[in-house]
């Protein structure tokens, strides 16, 4: 999506952006330190799932809001998926305008308490501020932007009028993910009306059943859902689609366009012996348990959960992290980490893994389990893990693990957590004639438009990307929200 | 909301249930299921579709009370309702007409064989149905089954009812004196476990439907997941029905005592709530 660099030039020259630059120059600003987010300590919040990051006071916020430079040609937008104007909302937070920088915010980004959250900052916007270039710590972008948001919240600010149906329009989205929240969004403020299906009973996808609570508290994405379902967006669940309806039954009832937001939904297996016994879960299982059903709380609930006290996480990824930390909470005494690969080939945020260490979590690194051994109930007792070394670069740019043979041994654990990854669900495009689909099982799209190879079924998030990121399913559904329209426009015109 | 505007005991701890859910009942066929909420606090359980009457929107689902969730969904009276009701799920039977086709049905088992019994009648197929039960009173549907069936056969583990024994000795009885083209197997694992011995002695396909525990039901948490024929296939997305020859029910029947520890808890404390 082109950064509309103009408009950011605009809102650049106003007065009192010029005169807030004046206010400071860039040494001073530069010499200021980060802030550091406040935090529960780890030995209060292994406890119980409260929200780890307490987030930053008014003051903290707008001393982090002065280092911001507001540059001319501000690098930072490039590196969000979304092209938020950065230096815009910072500004209004130094300015004392908090509820400005929430509504800077919400021009181009629908969901900014998350992503404030949960996006990789590190590697997106705060990768590419000019403070790397001087070798220190880049502006807090992130946190800044969940304060904007967290601000509005608590202000109950969040202007929410129903929208009108003006354009005569009827569209659905599967699935409730962020990517089918942000298409919603869009589409309802170009005057569609919009239904959005899905299948769990719960909204808002890997947001509800798969981040926990002590990362993205779920009160957040409620009241997400809820600024959405006042401007006029329709929710319905427990709805399968390709099951309890089809795209051709929606389309008998006046449905025009459609946007798959299905997501990743497919746990992977290793496919090792033993791997079916009791205690060993999949990432999706053990969090769904736990966030979804709130297993953590049986029997108050009735959805149960093995409570390990030797828990072995495999992966290196987010998922593994949350599992772990979950884990951790369940009251595990021993928690760990296996990973293949090394600590800095972890694709898991620096944040999470750090959270994790002092949290008591352990790393069993270059470390891959080849074998559970269960007892006679089946229930698993032991897994047989190998040492990995690591080879040469492989397609991902990352060194090869290859195993070291004769370096297995056993470790004793009570519950597994398989979190190496998901696929594309393959419910939808194997319901859904004519859809073009790769052999991983995504959807292939125009990448432009986030049309498929049928014109009027457009879609975008972990279904078109396979497992990604959150802000980039946003940034899909804003741009099939988009050319969804013109599509229509065209073809009401069109006769 | 989905409405209960039926409600009828089958036996002690056997129920039958209306609900109202119109999209499902005009979507369902024979081997599907539904996965349904009580209440805020509830679990995800998946239920048979017992029968569904298109016309008035609803679906009959057939509950054996076991623990904690079965009950209160037992106990839902006419008029309340399920939080949640979502379908309907797994692969439909695939129905053909083959010959003679044995349907073999053990305790609550023999609520998903019913509409799966009647589609192979349907179809133009001899249907013998082998019904098993503990005791007497434990029986269901027999007389439902009969109405449309070539020919019923009774078994009770006990003789109370029927001829005294276990369903494979009725089902042997058939197979030894006439060619039978396919049999179903529906109930506990064990049993499917020996009517699948059974069967393969004669050579005949079988099918059975199995009943792992699930969450989601729609493929994303790998809970259900089962080998057959070496391989790991989910139940919710794959299933319910497999090929019953091919079906690991050592591990199947592990799995299923995942939870029992704290079902029991569960169990304990729900009757503490009760009046
Ligand atoms: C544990 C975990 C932690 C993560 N942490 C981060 C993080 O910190 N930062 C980050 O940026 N990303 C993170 N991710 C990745 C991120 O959550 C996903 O990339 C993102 O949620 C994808 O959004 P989506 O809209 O494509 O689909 P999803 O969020 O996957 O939602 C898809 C929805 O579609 C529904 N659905 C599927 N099939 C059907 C159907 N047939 N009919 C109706 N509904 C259907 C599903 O039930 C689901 O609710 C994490 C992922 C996981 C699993
Ligand atoms: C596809 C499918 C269709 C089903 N259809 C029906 C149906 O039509 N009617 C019906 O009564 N039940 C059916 N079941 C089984 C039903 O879902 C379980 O009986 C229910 O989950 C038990 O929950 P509970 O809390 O009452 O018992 P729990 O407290 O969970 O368990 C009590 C006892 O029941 C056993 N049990 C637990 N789960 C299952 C299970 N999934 N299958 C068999 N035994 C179990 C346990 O081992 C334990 O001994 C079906 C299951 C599946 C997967
Ligand atoms: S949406 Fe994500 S990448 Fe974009 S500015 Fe916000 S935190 Fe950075
Ligand atoms: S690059 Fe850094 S300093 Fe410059 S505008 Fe962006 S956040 Fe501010
Ligand atoms: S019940 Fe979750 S994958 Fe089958």
């Amino acid at each position: 999506m082109a950064v509309d660099s103009q408009e950011m030039n605009a809102d650049r020259s106003q007065d009192w952006r010029e005169e807030l630059r004046g206010k400071m120059n860039a040494k001073e600003r530069s010499g200021l330190p980060r802030v550091t987010m406040p935090e529960l300590p780890p030995t209060e919040r292994i406890t119980g799932f409260r929200e780890v990051n307490s987030g930053l006071p008014e003051e903290m916020a707008v001393r982090e809001a002065k280092r911001c430079l507001d540059c001319a040609t501000p690098s930072c937008v490039s590196g969000c998926p979304v092209n938020i104007n950065i230096p815009g909302f910072i500004k209004r937070i130094e300015k004392g305008d908090f509820l400005g920088a929430a509504q800077k915010l919400k021009e181009t980004n629908a969901l900014p308490a998350v992503c404030g959250r949960v996006c990789p900052q590190e590697v997106q916007c705060e990768a590419l501020c000019v403070y790397q270039k001087m070798k220190k710590p880049p502006v807090a972008i992130g946190y800044l932007e969940r304060f904007a948001s967290d601000c509005e919240r608590q202000a109950g600010a969040a202007s929410a009028t129903p929208l009108v149906n003006n354009s005569g329009m009827q569209v659905a989205a599967i699935g409730s993910g962020p990517a089918s929240l942000t298409f919603a969004g869009q589409m309802t403020k170009f005057g569609c009306r919009v239904t959005v299906f899905e299948a769990l009973h719960e909204l808002a996808g890997v947001l509800s059943y798969g981040i926990p609570e002590f990362r993205l508290p779920k009160s957040i994405v409620r009241s997400e859902i809820a600024y959405l379902e006042a401007i006029g967006v329709r929710f319905e669940r427990n709805v399968v689609v390709g099951k309890t309806l089809t795209i051709d039954d929606m389309k008998a009832q006046g449905y025009q366009g459609f946007f798959i937001g299905s997501g990743a939904g497919l746990p992977k297996f290793m496919r090792i012996p033993g791997e079916n016994s009791i205690g060993i879960y999949s990432s999706n299982e053990y969090l769904t348990r736990v966030n979804l059903m709130k297993a953590y709380q049986f029997p108050a609930y009735d959805t149960p959960i093995v409570r390990g006290k030797r828990v072995a996480v495999v992966g290196g990824g987010n998922t593994a992290m949350d599992s772990v930390r979950t884990a951790v909470r369940l009251g595990a005494e021993k928690a760990m980490i296996v990973y293949r690969r090394s600590e800095q080939e972890m694709p898991a945020r620096i944040e999470e893994v750090h959270h994790a260490k002092e949290e008591g979590v352990e790393f069993l690194t270059l470390t891959n389990p080849v074998e559970y051994l269960a007892d006679n109930e089946g229930r698993v007792r032991q897994m047989k893990v190998q040492k990995m070394g690591l080879g040469a670069a492989d397609d991902s740019g990352r060194r090869r693990p290859v195993a070291i043979v004769g370096s297995e041994y056993l470790i004793d654990v009570d519950t597994v957590v398989v979190g190496v990854g998901t696929d594309p669900n393959p419910l939808i495009p194997q319901s859904i004639q004519g859809l073009e689909v790769t052999k991983w099982g995504t959807i292939v799209v125009n990448e432009e438009t986030m049309q498929t190879a049928v014109p009027e079924i457009f879609a975008g998030g972990d279904i078109v990307r396979g497992g990604a990121t959150v802000i980039l399913a946003m940034g899909d559904g804003k741009k099939a929200a988009e050319s969804m329209h013109a599509f229509l426009l065209e073809k009401a015109a069109r006769g | 909301m989905n409405m209960i505007v039926d409600r009828e005991s089958l036996s002690d701890n056997v129920v039958k249930l209306v609900v109202e859910a119109p999209l499902i009942a005009k979507k369902q066929n024979p081997g599907q299921f539904v996965i349904v909420r009580t209440d805020e606090k509830g679990e995800r359980i998946p239920l048979t579709i017992a029968d569904a009457d298109k016309e008035r929107g609803t679906i009959t689902l057939i509950i054996q009370k076991v623990g904690t969730s079965s009950h209160k969904i037992a106990n839902l009276a006419p008029g309340a309702a399920f939080l949640d009701v979502s379908g309907p799920l797994g692969r439909p039977t695939h129905v053909d007409k083959l010959g003679t086709v044995l349907a073999c049905g053990g305790g609550v088992g023999i609520a998903p064989l019913y509409p799966i019994a009647r589609a192979f009648k349907n179809a133009g197929n001899r249907l013998i149905a082998v019904l098993g039960a503990r005791n007497r009173d434990l029986l269901i549907l027999e007389k439902e089954m009969a109405a449309f069936a070539d020919e019923t056969i009774i078994m009770t583990d006990d003789g109370s009812y029927g001829k005294k024994g276990v369903i494979t000795v009725g089902i042997e009885e058939v197979l030894v004196r006439e060619p039978v083209q396919l049999a179903v197997a529906i109930g506990p694992a064990v049993m499917m476990k020996f009517v699948a011995l059974l069967t393969k002695k004669y050579n005949v396909p079988t099918i059975a439907s199995l009943n792992t525990i699930m969450v989601d039901g729609t493929g994303m948490c790998g809970a259900c997941r089962v080998s057959v024929g070496g391989k790991t296939r989910f139940v919710c997305v794959d299933g319910p029905e497999f090929d019953a020859h091919e079906i690991d029910y050592d591990e199947m029947i592990k799995r299923l005592n995942t939870y029992k520890a704290e079902e029991k808890e569960s169990y304990d404390s729900y009757l503490g709530t009760l009046p």
